[in-house]
Parts: C-alpha cells; structure tokens; sequence
C-alpha cells in the first residue's frame, strides 16, 4: 500500500552526483562551488528516498500508517543548513582567491610541479 | 554522571558565546578560553576515572530510550583520546595567548578564541557521538570551525591552501551523508549500536559496500594514502597554533571514527585486508613524501600522512593486542606531533621561516629549542625510552602475533618506515640544527636575546610542557597499555557498548 519511492528520483540523485562530482574536477573554483552544493542536493535527496512512505505529509494524520519518516527529513534539513553555511563561506574564500590573483583558477599541485621541473632538463639535453 | 558526559561539548560551546562576547576584552576572552578547557579536562579526566575498569557510560538526551533519543556514549577509548585531546587543546591555546601577548601574531584574537572553543566542542562531539548523524554533525562542527581557522592572517597562499582544504573535507562530509542516508535506508536507524545488530542480519554485500564507503569517508578525512594529497599543501600554510591542533586532533578524530565504525558496525574480517594495504601504502608512501622535502613544517605533515599508517596497521590485525596498540599511538601520536609543530612555530618565530635551505646552526642560537625538538623527534622515529618506542613495539608484537604473510609485510613496512623517519628526523637535525649558523640564524639569535617578553617565555613554556607530557607518557606507558587493553577489548567484545547504549531494549 505504501507508495514506492519514483524512478524519477532516483534517476534525477544519479545526475546530481555525476554532475556535481564532474564539476568537482574542473579548474575553476566556481564551478567547483557549484559542484559542491550540487553534491549537497544529491545527498540531501538520497536522505529522502531512504523513506518509502516519501510521498505522505509527515506526522499530520496521527496514524503510524498514514505518516512519511519525519527522520530523513529532520536529517536532510539539518545538512541543508551545514551546506549553505559552508557554501556561503566557499563563495567567499573564492572571492578572496579572485581578489588576490585575478583569477580563479586551481593551480597545479606543489609536488607536480616539482616534479615537472625534475624532468626539464633531461628533455634539453 | 549524565550531566559530566555534556559538559566536553556544551562548556566550550557556551564559552565560545562568552568569547564572542567578551571581544573587545582580550584578558577577559583568554580567561575564558583557558576555564573552559580546564573544565574539560577535568571532566574528561573524571571520565577516564570511571570508565578505567572498562564501563561505558551513557547518557539518553532528553530522556529519550536508545534507538529513539541521541545517545551520548563514553567508553574507555572515547575517555582516554577525550583526555590527550583537551590537554593538547588548552596547552596551544596557552602558547596562542603567548604568541598574541608577544605580539608577534597577526591573527585576530577576537575571533579565535571563540573559533577554537567551537572546535574544541566538535571534537569533543566527534568522540562522544553515540550515533552516525551526531557524530557527523560533531565533524561538521569541528571542520567548520577548522574552515574558519585555516584562514587567520590570510594571505595569498593561506587563502588558495584553505581552498583545497574545505572542499577535500566538505566532498568527505556529502560523502559521509551518503553513507549515512545508505545505513539509513538499509537499517532504518541512525544509532551505532542498533545499527550494529541490525547490520549482523544484512547481506554480505551490502556490508562490505557501508563497510568501505565509510573508510573511504573518514580516510579522506584522516589523510590515508591515496587520498592523502590534501593534507601536506593546507596544514603547513596555516598559523602554527592550527597546524598544530590540526595535525594532532583533526586526523585522530577521523582515525577514531575508522576504528569505531568498522570494529562497532562493520564485522572486521570484511575490510582487514583492504586496510592493511592501506596501511601499507600510507606509512611508505608518506615517509618517502617527508625525505624530499625542504620545509620542517613539509616534513612534518609527510610524516603526518605516514604515522597514520601505524595506526591503520594495528586496526587490520584486529587482535585486541593490535587495537591496544593503535590506542597508545593515537595517544603517543597526538602528543608528538603537537610538539613538533609548536617546535616549528618556536623556529619560525625565531627565523622567520623553516625552510632547510636557509637554515643552519640552530643549536648555537637556541639549545633549549634544539632539546625541544629532539625530544619529539626521536620519540617519533621511536628510539627506545619514548613513548614512541613503547606505541611501535606493542603494535610490531601484535603484528607478530597475528602472524600470516599479509601481517609480516606490514610489520616489515613498519620497521622501514621507521627507519626512514629517523632518517628524515636526521636531515632536518643535520642541516637546521647543527653546523655553524648562517649570518641570518646569527642574527635572529641577537634579536631574539634583545626581545624577551612574558608572552615568548609563554609560547616556550607550553612548547616545553607539550614535550614535557610526551615524556611524561614514556613514564606511564605501564598504566596507559593497561588501560588501552581495557578499551581494546571493550571494542572487540563489543557486548558492553551494546548493553550500556541499548540497555533492556536489545
């Protein structure tokens, strides 16, 4: 009788993760921002599906049956605050590297690009 | 009893209010800070008092029954890293409060404080939690305040490394909600112990794939080779007050959660393996990280990344000897690494920088500092009568005992990364300390005999009491393994935590 979750869901948190994890990867810092809160979005949704009975109101009817899990939902709103504060404070330290450098671009590595500097003159000589 | 299991998190919380508050007064915040932690560690000592016999205390919050309400759990272990950590925390405050009263900072006292008792509250939260979301939102508390710290006196550099450092831990932190949104679907709770019993009658698969996404979400967190590449670009960067608490608290907490989680939730045999490799590949590749480097502060965090390896290493064994041993080198780790990078604070306060390529003859400026970091030093290569001597044998034995090729070659692993800690330990000794001083060593030597201050004489005396507390360990190995076996066995029997947390209701 419960409604079962929708394949819609589940199929929309795969995207969200692919999305948010490629975006992780890329160079600039925004869209590393975004990838984060995309993440955050995915997360937030897979603590949804864990409840099977999603699509009722929570706590409303008084009856056990009749009830969504109010546990995921306090669970998700809880992250969802975490995620925006710390995105908050992400968009700002983003400023602050753009501030300081003009751009926002992730360097290479410390140890690739000592590494890197190993290598030159051994393809000059 | 309820009431002493709050007050590790609560106090500093509400001392931070008090910190922020008390802003414009800089006595009145460092008073503050400094009772707080006191307050702390007392209840923690308290807490290592009436947990030694090997009880776990809990407290139901609000009266809530155990799978229902958030539990608040102090076993022997939790007890034990409860106490380092709140001394090693009030010990950096007071050199902070040395380096702000020096006025040699150019951190914001007003806001750290406040700041470092929030991460004090999130760390002692972290160690307490009695289920997965708490314990999460103890991480989160903790790492948002670390965001916070990781970025005092901004510079260019400080602000690009504390970018790399926030979004490593948050991609962790939606990683571990993952996680706990998967054991939440699977079991329909949150709370440890339930979760424990409800696990035994899952299929195998799914365990194991909990069981690794876990590890994977607290082996970002506690730098285990490979996801390790984070750590040694963002915490040399820092302040030297928050490397120092960074190194010796932020990576525990995370080894903590790794031991709680898989030898509570997970059955052990599942991932002992894999572990083992991990450990492996952490003591080796870390060390090898810490020979090539140029900067003291480099080599320490390479070191860092490596050490935690010892500890995966006994965690894989599995034994009750190898988890005793993983507990005395927490304890033994948190301490030395603490020293060690308050050292490298002293040396850059001194110099001005710690690179090796422009440092030479240390010990004709300073002996004490020279003493001061010899001490640690060696007891973290573990030369016989340190604490680090102690943690490495009780962890080779148990290895020895356990037997087996896989066990062995950890063991051997172990001795060679042993070896070449003392080999980098060598480097830094040879070319910062010895030799006849550079005309700048020279130089800072002078100045700093025309500039002694209370505060530099602050900043010395916690450095020299965080050593002194190292040796103080190597003194006490006898109690604190007896104690560690307590807790080692409380984790493996796993029945007392159990029965403490879920009560009448299992």
């Amino acid at each position: 009788m419960t409604p079962a979750p929708s394949l819609v869901l589940i199929l929309a948190v795969g995207v969200l993760y692919s999305c948010g994890f490629y975006l992780l990867l890329q160079r600039s810092l925004m869209r590393v921002v975004f990838g984060i809160l995309l993440l955050g979005h995915a997360a937030n949704l897979s603590l949804m599906l864990t409840d099977r009975a999603i699509t009722l109101p929570p706590l409303l009817p008084g009856e056990a049956s009749q009830m969504s899990d109010p546990l995921p939902q306090a669970m998700a709103l809880t992250a969802i605050v975490i995620t925006f504060g710390v995105t908050t404070f992400l968009l700002a330290l983003a400023y602050r590297v753009w501030l300081g450098d003009g751009d926002d671009e992730v360097p290479d590595d410390l140890e690739d690009r000592r590494i890197s500097r190993l290598e030159e003159p051994e393809e000059s000589a | 009893m309820t009431t002493l299991l709050a007050v590790p998190f609560l106090v500093p919380v509400l001392g931070a209010a008090a910190a922020l508050l008390l802003r414009s007064y800089r006595r009145g915040q460092q008073a503050v800070s400094v009772v707080t932690l006191l307050l702390v560690v007392l209840a923690a000592a308290e807490l290592v008092r009436s947990t030694a016999d090997g009880t776990v205390l809990t407290s139901q919050a609000g009266g809530w029954e155990a799978p229902i309400g958030i539990t608040v759990v102090a076993d022997p272990l939790t007890a034990l890293l409860l106490l380092v950590s709140s001394v090693v925390l009030l010990v950096v405050l007071l050199y902070a409060i040395g380096q702000d009263t020096a006025g040699l900072s150019r951190a914001t006292p007003a806001v750290f404080h406040p700041i470092y008792l929030v991460l004090t509250a999130g760390v002692c939260l972290s160690f307490l939690a009695g289920d997965l979301f708490n314990l999460f939102v103890g991480f989160e508390i903790m790492l948002t305040a670390s965001y916070a710290l990781i970025t005092q006196a901004p510079t260019r550099a400080r602000v690009r490394a504390s970018m790399i450092y926030t979004v490593v831990s948050l991609t962790s932190s939606i990683l571990f909600l993952t996680g706990i949104a998967l054991v939440y679907g699977a079991t329909g709770t949150v709370n440890m112990a339930d979760i424990a019993l409800r696990l035994d009658t899952a299929p195998e698969p799914l365990r194991m794939v909990l069981a690794l996404m876990f590890l994977v979400v607290f082996g970002i967190k506690a730098a285990i080779v490979p996801m390790h590449f984070w750590l040694p670009d963002s915490y040399p960067v820092a302040l030297t007050r928050i490397s120092a608490i960074f190194a010796a608290l932020l990576t525990k907490v995370a080894v903590y959660a790794v031991i709680r989680t898989q030898t509570l939730l997970f059955a052990r045999d599942d991932t002992s393996a894999v572990i083992m490799w991990l450990a492996i590949a952490t003591m080796v590749v870390g060390i090898l990280g810490a020979l090539v480097q140029d900067d003291v502060n480099r080599i320490m965090s390479f070191a860092l990344v490596s050490h935690i390896g010892f500890m995966l290493f006994g965690l894989a064994l599995g034994s009750a000897a190898g988890l005793a041993g993983v507990i005395v080198y927490l304890v033994h780790h948190i301490v030395v690494q603490a020293s060690l990078f308050l050292v490298n604070g002293l040396i850059r306060q001194y110099v001005g920088h710690t690179s090796l390529r422009a440092l030479r003859g240390l010990t004709a400026i300073s002996p004490m500092l020279a003493l001061l970091f010899f001490l640690p030093a060696m007891s973290l290569a573990g030369l016989p009568p340190m604490s680090g001597f102690v943690a490495k044998v009780a962890l080779f034995q148990a290895g020895a005992e356990a037997g087996g090729w896989l066990a062995w070659t950890g063991v051997a692993a172990g001795v060679a990364t042993s070896l070449l800690t003392l080999m980098a330990i060598f480097r830094v000794w040879v070319r910062a300390f010895w030799g006849v001083p550079l005309p700048d060593v020279v130089e800072a030597g002078e100045r700093l005999r025309g500039r002694r201050s209370g505060g530099a004489l602050l900043m010395a005396g916690a450095t020299g009491a965080m050593v002194a507390l190292g040796l103080v360990l190597a003194a006490l190995s006898g109690p604190l393994t007896d104690l560690a076996f307590t807790a080692a066995r409380d984790l493996l029997g796993g029945g007392a935590y159990l029965q403490a947390v879920l009560g009448g209701a299992s």
